[in-house]
Parts: structure tokens; C-alpha cells; sequence
């Protein structure tokens, strides 16, 4: 392409006190194409965009669109210049129509009549060019999650961006909607639109860019034809060295029954039902695994199970014998833990040091406590010895929690858990915002306790780490399991029941 | 840039911060003198002189100080575990009559120091069942803790007035207050504590309730950061929905940690019934609950802060008092404007000069950028 490339960065420098989050970062992406930036949680990645979307102001450095240099102080300013944004967390008034949502911030006047005609015009005119089809009176809060993205999308275009970026996409989308989201990318590039894509799944890289720049600890390290690498040495660039990309584990053995779910019924705060009427069992020695779209009951069974949730009827039965108290401190004390699916306002409590995290939950274990007193000396030297065995980093138990990174933080969680030799094991999302290496890490953990002969419950919305990870999976669809399948189940069948198309 | 994550060191966030938004609000307070005619130096050193000058000064200051430090320990306790107790003044107001009680009935049988334990005992539990209602209601039924404790504040007034004209008054006399207590029944003053640097308390009633002041600043230390529901309770402050994972009782936990602070906020009561007035009077709390608020805020809920900033708001009391008195001008409306800038500054706005000290500090440490 003979044209200046749509962006260009160099030389591009930030610092948050200490942390060097961007170092001297030089990208280029060339305009009608599809560039992928991958890298681990913390590599940078996010900053880098801010910095383009105008959210942060880098500390040196350059940024050009189509050639002429910029200076990008705020998202209007980014918008000014064709620079488009959808978050990872979806920016949308849920009770707007979808026209409403577009039209937000660019209403045209006081009086609305006006605006909303044009921007019926516009959105007909968006849907025909780019195939983005959505009911322009619908109301967001009753859109599926694929389409409130499209919505987001539509906004990004309708101000009139030529530069789309993407923050993490795929992250709530089915397979089949990721692949709807993927061919639209690939229309909008193939009209001259740039679509910059940030994730760090391996394989969707393979699957829609052009380009894929690598970071890694904000510096970037690679920039390779799509066509011309391999997912093995994509992971070898983001980690620095090289990867097991699958999980090596022998057969399991499983025993006897240790958890069973009989008729499970769980409604939500406003009491819709979310877990319908759902029977299974856990044996030792065996990972079951939940599969399904993220909302569709998977979180709501999983804290129930955990005693967080009240289930409206059915019963919970441990080794043959129903639960009479279902709460969180009952259900420990009875051998059953739990590695909630957010860390962040459930497994720890971020202000707090390291070490007194390191006991949430047990802390009235009479190790860790002299009457009413805690017993600091004990629990500080049980935190070190879990900080040793799992290598969290930085190994200072007096560190604030907050301070850690998001694989270390959920080493934490993941140790105190594991470490109180559970014979009832839930985890969910064991690996959302971890890096590759600490999920490896992870992941021989979730193994190590199965071969032990535990019984594991595991939901996440990583099809392909319940497809490593289990020996059973379950399929979760509106509150229903819609099907179980084996661990060798094709992604395709599985894509379809967790889409509720077959069973 | 956000600068709110950024952590600063120590000495920034509990000295420098707190001094800066101190020197703001005498600089505005200064400001405000200086507009209806009075010199700000003189008036400040006036303010300083009638709180420090002399024995009689300090002992009034320390005085005023023990109360706030009672009721800033009580609002301290409630918000670590996320529980804005607004209503120590209505608590500590109750305690009073959980003190008097005990006093009235034991001060002519034994002497202070056996009635002085049953007394602080006595106020404490009144005062905390008066904040056991508005926490059963926030804990069972979901009521908001700043509404309930406010309108409980109103309920003891009423209820202590009614008390006081009708019941506990002395047969024959006018005024609304108790038969003065009996020796047994008064607290001795600290005299020689401030004989010690040469000088002489005078009329000042500061009194033995400013060592149980200090007493409950370290059991309060150890309840929150040593003990098993210290740790609950700053569990269910800092993250309700961790709580909740971690099997920590919401209820119980509520209900426990609003016990404690009424408990607190009504032993304040021992510094003005039977360490100053010797007998049960209405108005005893006069404001020190609500100044707990301030003073919570300011020596940020730790017990080392709270009797640092509880014996500024002593010297503002006192000194207050001190410059209305020398300067006409400023009447005793002023004293509280200046009181109002102090709470403004070091309680609400207390994170107001963070963004601008976290780049200067980030310049100066040398980070590069």
C-alpha cells in the first residue's frame, strides 16, 4: 500500500510512578487492514490504547493518523480524527433504544425531532453498507449481548470513525457470535476501514488479522504477517519463552459420588429464574466442567452451591447427606471450597495486606487465632509458606493485595482455597485476567487435585479451558443443562448447545 | 491521568495532607476576620492563647478533647465496618442518663473510683441500646443507618427533656437536671497532671475521663486490627460482597459493630456528668457528637489520629470561646464559621489536594516522566 498508514505511533513513553507501562513503543497499522495487538495481562496493551483513545497523556513520543501528527487530549479529540472505541465493558444506557444509545452525546440540537430522523437515516445507511443489523427501536436491555456489541460498533461508526479499535471482543460472545462479529470486521475492512483488535486469545489472532504486533512487559517486541507465524511462537514472543499450550493430564479415575445437585432452582435479585431445575453429580477424582455463554446461570448455581445464593427449591447433598445449613461457613467447615469467579469483590478484599487475604474465609480457624485475638505470627508464616509453594510474586505477605497482579492476586485465591486440602473443590473462572504463565500454573493445580482424588467443579466461560481442563462438561443454556459430553467433544457441538440450537 | 491510585507515602497521607487542609481553612478563616475588620494574626493568637496560654487554658481544651475523642472512637469503630453512625450524639446523650443513674444511686455509699468502672459500664450500655435499634433495623430490615441514628438523635432529646422536667428533677426546683451528685459520685479532676509542667488547672473540669478516653483509643486499636471481628468487620466495610464469600454473619457483624460504637459514644458522658457538672443536665452532649464526625474523618478512623485531631477541635473550642470573648467582633457565630471551615477542609475536601501533591510528588521522586 503506497497510502501513510492509518496510525503510526513512535516513540510513544508512559510511566505510572514506577510501573514503565509503554516503553518507547514504535506501531504502525496500514489503513484498510486488520491489526492484532496480543500480549499478557499488564504487558501494556490497554494503556497503549488509552493513550490513542486519549484517556491518558503519554510522557513522550508521537502519534500520526493518515500521516499528519496529532495531538489526541481527550476521547472527543479522538473521535475528531476517526478514532472509534468499543470497550470491554459495553458503554450503553440499558433502558435506551438502540437509537437512542447511537444518538447519545451527538443529539443535533436541543430539540430531538430533527436528530432522531437523521439518525434513522444514517443507521439504514450503516446496516446496508456494513451489514450491521439491528432493530433501531429495540430496547438495549433486552438485546442479546452479541448485538448490544454490534450497538457499540454503530456508535463508533455513526461519529464517523475510520479507525475502529476493539478491546477484548470476544470475551461474552458465543463462538458463533464471535464469528458474525468477525465476518462484520472483516466487511468493514474490506470498505477501507482500519480495525485494531486487542486480545489475547492466540487463536483469534489466527483467525481475522493482517497484522499482529506482540507485546510484551510494555515494550513491543514483534510485529508479523498473520499469515507468516504460528500460534507457537505468537505465545513464545507474549511470554518470552516457550509455552505448553495444552494441558497434559492422564485419565481419570473417578469414585464416588461427593457432590449431587437435585432439582436446583435459583432466582436472581429480581427474580428471574437463573438456574432451572438442574440435577448432577461430582465424583472424586474427576473435573466436571460447565460450559455456556456467559449469563446464562452459570455464576448464580455456582454461588449457590458456595451457600452465597439462597436456591429457591432443590437440594445440595454432600457425600449422601443434604445440607442443613447452606451457608458459606457451614459448606467450609463440611470440606468444600470455593474459588469465586471475581476475585476482585468476592475471593479478596484488595486494601488488605497480602497475608491477612491469605486467611479469608478461615480466619476463625483456631490456627490462626489465640482467642479472640488473631494470631498474626501464624498466619503471616502460613502466607509465606503459600507465597513459596506458588510462587506469587513479589513474596512480601505485608504487600497490599491491590498491588499485585491480576495472576498473582488469583494465585492467592487459588492457594488459600487448595491449600485448605478441600474434598469439594468449585472454581470459577480460574483463569480470567491471568497471564499465560500463571495459568499454566493454574491449571497443573486444578489437575493435581483431581489426581488426588478430589471432586471438581469447574465453570468458565473459556470453552477452551473447560475443553482442557474437564473430564465431563456439562452444557449450561437459560438456566437449563441443555446436554453433557465428554471431554472430547467438538468446539463446534459444544458452540451449538451453548447457543441453545441442539442438545 | 487518574491519580487515585497512586499510593503515596505515609508521611503525605496522615501528616502533610491533614496540615495542608488545616492551613487552608485558617487562611479562608483569616480571610473571613480580616473582611469584618479584626487583624487575622492578632485574633489567632488570641485563639492560640486562650487554648494553650495557660494551665487553666490546656485544661479546658483537653476538657472539650475527651469528648471528641469518646465520640470520634465511636464513629471510628462504626465506619470500619461501612456503618455512618450519625447518631453518637444521641447515644452519648443516653449514656448520660446510664451514668447518672448509677451515680445517683451509688455516690453516697462508696467513693468515685468503685462507682467511676460501674458508671462507664452503665453509660455504655445505655448508650449502646440506643444504637441497638437503628442497627437491628439496618441489619434485618435494610433501614439506612444515616436516617435511623439521625432521627434517634431527635427521639432521645425529646425523651431526655421529658426525663429531666418530670422525673429525675429535683421536687421544688426549676431547672430540668438532677440532684447534684455526692463526692462518690464525681470524678477527680487531673490537676496534677497539668501541675507536672508548672502550672495550675483552675476551674477547668478536665478530668480521670481523659485517661478512660485513652484506655478505650488502645482497646479500640485492638479491636479492629488485632482481633478475629476486627478483622470481620473491616472484611464487611471495605467489601460487603467478600463478606458474604468469607461467611462473615451480615447481621450479627452490623449489629455487634454498632453496639461497640454506641457503647463508646456514651461514655463520652462521664467527661461532662461527673466530671464537670456532677449532675444529669439536658444539651450535656452540646455538638460533641456530631464534632466526632469531623474528628473520625480528620485523624482518618485510626486512634492515634482521632486524639490528634479531637484535641484540635478542643483548641478551637476552647480557644474559640477565648477570642469571642476578647474581640467582640467575632461573635461566637464566628467561632462556628471557623469550626465549619476546620470540618470542611480536613473532613470533606480531606482528599482535595491529592491529585496536585501526587504529581509533585511524582516529579520530585523522579520517575522520568
Amino acid at each position: 500500500m503506497s497510502q501513510a498508514p492509518a496510525i503510526e505511533l513512535v516513540g510513544i513513553d508512559k510511566k505510572f510512578g514506577v510501573v514503565h507501562a509503554n516503553k518507547n513503543i514504535d506501531l504502525t497499522v496500514a489503513k484498510g487492514s486488520i491489526h492484532g495487538i496480543i500480549g499478557e495481562n499488564g504487558a501494556g496493551k490497554s494503556t497503549l490504547m488509552s493513550i490513542l483513545y486519549g484517556f491518558y497523556q503519554a510522557d513522550g513520543g508521537e502519534i500520526r493518523v493518515d500521516g499528519k501528527p496529532v495531538t489526541i487530549r481527550d476521547s472527543q479529540a479522538a473521535i475528531d480524527v476517526g478514532i472509534g472505541m468499543v470497550h470491554q465493558h459495553f458503554m450503553l444506557v440499558e433502558n435506551f433504544t438502540v437509537l437512542e444509545n447511537v444518538m447519545l452525546g451527538a443529539e443535533g440540537g436541543a430539540l430531538l425531532a430533527k436528530g432522531v430522523a437523521a439518525s434513522r437515516t444514517e443507521l439504514k445507511r450503516l446496516e446496508t453498507d456494513y451489514g450491521l443489523e439491528v432493530d433501531p427501536d429495540a430496547l438495549i436491555e433486552e438485546l442479546p449481548v452479541g448485538l448490544q456489541q454490534r450497538v457499540e460498533i454503530l456508535k463508533a461508526m455513526y461519529r464517523g470513525a475510520e479507525i475502529l479499535i476493539l478491546d477484548e471482543p470476544t470475551g461474552v460472545l458465543t463462538p458463533a457470535e464471535a464469528d458474525h462479529l468477525f465476518r462484520i470486521l472483516r466487511v468493514l475492512r474490506d470498505q477501507g476501514k482500519t480495525v485494531i483488535l486487542i486480545t489475547h486469545k492466540l487463536r483469534e489472532i489466527m483467525a481475522i488479522t493482517d497484522t499482529v504486533s506482540v507485546m510484551r512487559r510494555g515494550e513491543m517486541v514483534a510485529t508479523r504477517k498473520t499469515s507468516e507465524t504460528t500460534v507457537e511462537e505468537l505465545a513464545e514472543l507474549m511470554v518470552g519463552r516457550r509455552v505448553l499450550l495444552r494441558v497434559e493430564k492422564g485419565v481419570a479415575t473417578p469414585g464416588e459420588i461427593v457432590l449431587s445437585v437435585r432439582n436446583l432452582t435459583v432466582k436472581d435479585g429480581r427474580g428471574v429464574t437463573m438456574v432451572d431445575n438442574v440435577s448432577f453429580d461430582v465424583r472424586a477424582g474427576e473435573i466436571v466442567g460447565i460450559a455456556g455463554v456467559a449469563g446464562n446461570g452459570q455464576s448464580e448455581l455456582l454461588e449457590a452451591l458456595a451457600g452465597i445464593r439462597k436456591p429457591t427449591s432443590g437440594e445440595i447433598l454432600l457425600h449422601g447427606k443434604t445440607i442443613d445449613k447452606v451457608t458459606p461457613a457451614h459448606l467450609r467447615a463440611l470440606g468444600l471450597a470455593h474459588i469465586p469467579e471475581d476475585r476482585h469483590h468476592m475471593g479478596l478484599v484488595l486494601p488488605f495486606e497480602e497475608y491477612q487475604n491469605s486467611i479469608l474465609g478461615y480466619h476463625r480457624d483456631p490456627a490462626f487465632s489465640t482467642g479472640p485475638f488473631m494470631n498474626l505470627e501464624a498466619i503471616r508464616k502460613d502466607a509465606a509458606l503459600k507465597i513459596e509453594k506458588y510462587d506469587i510474586r513479589p513474596p512480601n505477605p505485608r504487600l497490599r493485595t491491590a498491588n499485585f497482579s491480576g495472576g498473582n492476586q488469583q494465585k492467592i485465591v487459588v492457594a488459600r482455597e487448595i491449600e485448605r486440602d478441600p474434598k469439594m473443590l468449585l472454581i470459577g473462572q480460574p483463569t480470567r485476567g491471568v497471564d499465560i504463565g500463571a495459568i499454566e500454573f493454574i491449571h497443573r493445580r486444578i489437575i493435581e487435585m483431581r489426581d488426588a482424588g478430589k471432586a471438581v467443579l469447574l465453570v468458565s466461560v473459556e470453552l477452551d479451558e473447560v475443553r482442557a481442563l474437564s473430564d465431563r462438561i456439562l452444557v449450561m443454556f437459560a438456566g437449563h443443562v441443555v446436554g453433557e459430553k465428554t471431554a472430547d467433544a467438538g468446539e463446534q457441538t459444544l458452540g451449538l448447545m451453548m447457543a441453545g440450537i441442539a442438545a | 491521568m487518574s491519580t487515585a491510585s497512586v499510593r503515596l507515602p505515609n508521611w503525605i497521607t496522615y501528616g502533610l495532607m491533614p496540615v495542608l487542609n488545616l492551613l487552608v481553612a485558617f487562611l479562608i478563616s483569616g480571610l473571613v476576620v480580616w473582611l469584618i475588620g479584626e487583624d487575622p494574626i492578632e485574633a489567632l493568637k488570641l485563639l492560640l492563647q486562650g487554648a494553650l496560654g495557660s494551665g487553666e487554658g490546656i485544661g479546658f481544651t483537653l476538657f472539650y478533647a475527651t469528648s471528641f475523642i469518646f465520640t470520634g472512637l465511636s464513629v471510628a469503630v462504626a465506619i470500619h465496618a461501612g456503618l455512618f453512625n450519625i447518631g453518637s450524639e444521641g447515644q452519648a446523650y443516653f449514656g448520660g442518663l446510664g451514668c447518672a443513674l448509677v451515680a445517683l444511686s451509688l455516690d453516697r455509699y462508696v467513693p468515685w473510683y468503685v462507682t467511676m468502672p460501674v458508671a462507664v459500664v452503665g453509660a455504655a450500655i445505655f448508650g449502646a441500646a440506643w444504637a441497638f435499634i437503628p442497627a437491628w433495623l439496618q441489619a434485618k430490615r435494610g433501614s439506612h443507618i444515616v436516617i435511623t441514628t439521625i432521627m434517634f438523635n431527635y427521639i432521645c432529646s425529646a425523651l431526655m427533656v421529658y426525663l429531666l422536667a418530670h422525673i429525675l428533677i429535683v421536687p421544688g426546683k426549676m431547672a430540668p437536671e438532677t440532684r447534684t451528685f455526692l463526692e462518690g459520685g464525681q470524678l477527680p479532676k487531673l490537676g496534677w497532671l497539668i501541675e507536672m509542667f508548672g502550672s495550675t488547672i483552675g476551674a477547668a473540669p478536665f478530668n480521670v475521663s481523659f485517661l478512660i478516653a485513652l484506655v478505650m483509643c488502645l482497646l479500640v486499636w485492638l479491636l479492629v486490627w488485632r482481633t478475629k471481628l476486627g478483622y470481620e468487620m473491616r472484611t464487611l466495610g471495605i467489601s460487603p460482597s467478600a463478606a458474604i464469600y468469607a461467611g462473615i454473619p451480615y447481621a450479627r457483624t452490623v449489629i455487634i459493630a454498632m453496639l461497640i460504637s454506641g457503647g463508646l459514644a456514651g461514655m463520652m458522658a462521664l467527661n461532662p456528668v461527673m466530671g464537670a457538672s456532677a449532675r444529669l443536665q439536658v444539651e450535656l452532649v452540646g455538638g460533641a457528637g456530631f464534632v466526632g464526625i469531623a474528628v473520625s474523618l480528620m485523624g482518618r478512623n485510626h486512634p492515634v489520629g482521632i486524639i490528634l485531631a479531637a484535641i484540635l477541635f478542643g483548641i478551637l473550642y476552647q480557644g474559640g470561646d477565648a477570642l469571642s470573648f476578647d474581640m467582640p467582633n467575632i461573635t461566637r457565630e464566628m467561632i462556628l464559621v471557623i469550626q465549619g471551615l476546620v470540618i470542611l477542609f480536613a473532613g470533606a475536601l480531606e482528599y482535595m489536594f491529592r491529585p496536585a501533591l501526587v504529581r509533585i510528588y511524582q516529579k520530585l521522586v523522579g520517575t522520568g516522566g
